[in-house]
């Protein structure tokens, strides 16, 4: 009987359970990306021909948003927070843009008036959150009533004036490059390696780490908390907004609850991009995976023709069943 | 159970002072509910007319949103939270009134009874899958809200479906005095023959042990699997009365859910019920969620924007929160 004795099973790791096991907990990204290839095929499978380089234009085109989104929910969820007041921001930004395109500063002028309404938002919920020490699925959900509100009270201001997504965010948003590679990219590449690096390479993206690993810990070496997560939810808000100008630019249509539909994938997304609700784990990459996941999963179960009430079943469903996966891997070891 | 640190309490403030300790452990709620009367009065003083009528609709428009506040005060007293509660309710919701359509009052019964049934499963899956899977539970109701929900589009694609008469009767109007609304009664008697004997009931203790410590209740026997379980079939239960008495008010059952889930969980922490778990009742949430209510209907009398009307049931939930926790800080460094 030959059987692998311990010193061949580290020669040749990928013959263990805890091999894989280690390689879904140490690189989530890898099997999930994986899964997203095995999604394509079985799109490709039921619709033969549909995956090609146009095609992979328009999911990247739509994933772009979730991403962003989802990177705020990983940033907040790596202190152990949440941000739901994403989906009241970015709708927002991307109406509070479109009712400036007539007036004299121009869509410029709304770019930059919704980003600092957002940043604002952020501010007062960071300072909820780290000064006041509310709790951040609270604090959020509160800012997202008062931010809708106030949406909804500047929409009855600004009715008369008229609104129309403006051009530019158009391109942005919903063009394409030689007719393959989303503009929205040219946003979201540097965005994307801005939030990597500084979460890697930066002293700031260790403090996210250490405040939602052990808050305690964090704060007896000298980590001022409450500065890392103000600085964090305005970041997010800010993050909000862009992804919220994105929509906007790619549905051509401006309103205040445009992207509140997006909330809750977007913390699906980065759920099973490996990030923990518990704060202390995740990463980006595997968010953003976990955006194109769901971006293709939608499109499949489209291809599919499940009416919708099955399609978000389904959605339901597997995220609950990658999510026990995930636990399941991380928890024993 | 509870009985085992009443009496130690009660010799610790004496004999006399059972009051006074039982007037703190409930202070948040009595100064709500204080905060309640001086609502009233200021809502009878700027609109004079304010009387039985306004009142009866106050009530039957109250009733879904209290009935989810107790559904998700119940589960996060237990440490934990459901996100799935307004999904549920659309589900029970519809299929209350798609089956009781066109259906005699006693079928209607069998609906009712059906439909609780049908809360009590869909608590049990949540539960189970937050059991077993392990998976945080924020996570898995996320997740069961789509479900849910989805369901509850299949069920019947358009708002529709029609409520037998009686079950309509139950919430809308006064009974006796024009003064009691029926929808008053109809939670009173809910909350009374399901959270007070749950209250004093052993389940009811093991879910406070494992909201304000899990591993302590394990430690002392408590079977934690277990009793986060029930406290999701609970929620479900308690949700699906919710949905009933949305069918109730409405008349038509609506498969989209509404901003129940957000709303119960701002009403739960607004009521005094500590999102860390172990700590609270359903009697804060359900004065929190009428407060929220009269907010809504005096900015109406008053003339102010509606939609500002959002923004001030926000600042007053976050409001109040910062109050709490700075109140906790205090006392934690005196």
């Amino acid at each position: 009987m030959s059987v692998a004795t311990p010193a061949e099973r580290a020669r040749n790791p990928w013959l263990t359970a805890t091999a894989w096991r280690n390689l879904f907990r140490d690189r989530p990204i890898i099997p999930l990306t994986g899964l997203l290839l095995v999604l394509v095929l079985v799109i490709q499978a039921v619709q033969p021909g549909i995956v090609g380089l146009p095609w992979a234009g328009v999911i990247l085109r739509a994933s772009v948003p979730l991403a962003i989104l989802a990177g705020c929910q990983v940033l907040t969820m790596l202190t152990g927070g949440i941000d739901l007041s994403v989906g009241a921001v970015a709708s927002m930004a991307g109406f509070v843009t479109a009712t400036f395109v007539n007036s004299p500063g121009g869509w410029v002028l709304g770019v930059a008036v919704a980003l600092s309404a957002a940043a604002l938002a952020g501010l007062v919920t960071g300072v909820g959150v780290g000064v006041f020490r509310v709790h951040p699925l609270i604090m959020t959900l509160g800012m997202s009533f008062v931010v809708l509100g106030l949406a909804n009270v500047w929409q009855l201001q600004t009715v008369q004036t008229g609104a129309g997504v403006p051009d530019p965010l158009r391109w942005i948003g919903s063009g394409q490059s030689l007719g393959i590679v989303p503009n929205s990219l040219l946003v979201f590449v540097p965005l994307a390696v801005l939030i990597l690096l500084g979460l890697r390479r930066t002293g700031y993206g260790r403090l996210l780490f250490a405040i939602g690993d052990n808050p305690v810990a964090a704060r007896l070496s000298g980590a001022r908390a409450w500065q890392v997560l103000i600085v964090l939810y305005v970041v997010s808000a800010v993050l909000a907004a862009i992804a919220g100008l994105i929509v906007s630019g790619l549905s051509n249509t401006a309103s205040v609850s445009l992207v509140d539909s997006s909330v809750l994938p977007s913390v699906a997304a980065a759920v099973i991009g490996g990030t923990s609700i518990m704060g202390g784990r995740g990463g980006f990459g595997g968010a953003i995976v976990g955006a194109l996941i769901l971006t293709v999963l939608t499109a499949l179960l489209t291809v599919v023709g499940l009416p919708e009430p099955s399609r978000q079943i389904l959605f339901g469903a597997i995220i609950v069943a990658v999510a026990a996966a995930y636990t399941r891997v991380t928890a024993e070891s | 159970m509870s009985a085992v640190t009443a009496p130690a309490e009660a010799v610790r403030a004496g004999r006399g002072g059972i009051l006074l300790s039982w007037g703190r452990r409930n202070a948040w709620t009595l100064g709500l509910l204080a905060f309640l009367v001086v609502m009233l009065a200021f809502t009878k003083m700027i609109q004079p007319r304010y009387g039985p009528i306004p009142v009866q609709g106050l009530a039957t428009s109250v009733l879904p949103l209290a009935l989810a506040a107790v559904a998700q005060a119940v589960v996060v007293i237990g440490g934990g939270i459901d996100l799935s509660i307004g999904s549920m309710m659309a589900l029970t919701s519809v299929v209350a009134a798609t089956a009781m359509e066109g259906q005699s009052a006693e079928f209607g019964v069998a609906v009712v009874l059906g439909v609780l049934l049908l809360g009590l499963v869909l608590g049990a899956v949540n539960g189970t899958l937050v059991v077993v899977t392990r998976v945080p539970d924020i996570v898995v109701t996320l997740a069961m809200a789509f479900v849910w929900a989805g369901f509850a589009l299949l069920v019947r694609p358009a708002p529709g479906g029609l409520a037998v008469q009686w079950l309509k009767d139950l919430v809308v109007g006064p009974i006796g005095n024009e003064w009691i609304p029926r929808a008053a009664v109809a939670l009173i008697v809910i909350v009374g023959v399901t959270w007070i004997p749950l209250v004093r009931s052993r389940l009811g203790l093991s879910i406070y042990a494992i909201g304000s410590n899990r591993l302590a209740a394990f430690r002392s026997g408590v079977p934690v699997g277990r009793t986060r379980f029930f406290d999701y079939v609970l929620t479900g239960l308690f949700s699906a009365l919710a949905g009933l008495s949305l069918t109730a008010s409405t008349g038509i059952g609506t498969p989209v859910p509404g901003p129940y889930t957000l709303m119960s969980v701002a009403a739960v922490v607004l009521g005094g019920v500590s999102l860390a778990g172990g700590r609270g009742g359903v009697f804060g949430p359900i004065v929190a969620v009428v407060v929220l209510q009269l907010v809504r209907t005096d900015m109406t009398f008053l003339n102010v924007n509606t939609n500002l009307a959002v923004v001030a049931q926000g600042v007053i939930l976050i409001g109040v929160v910062m109050v709490g926790s700075l109140i906790q800080m205090r006392r934690a460094r005196s």
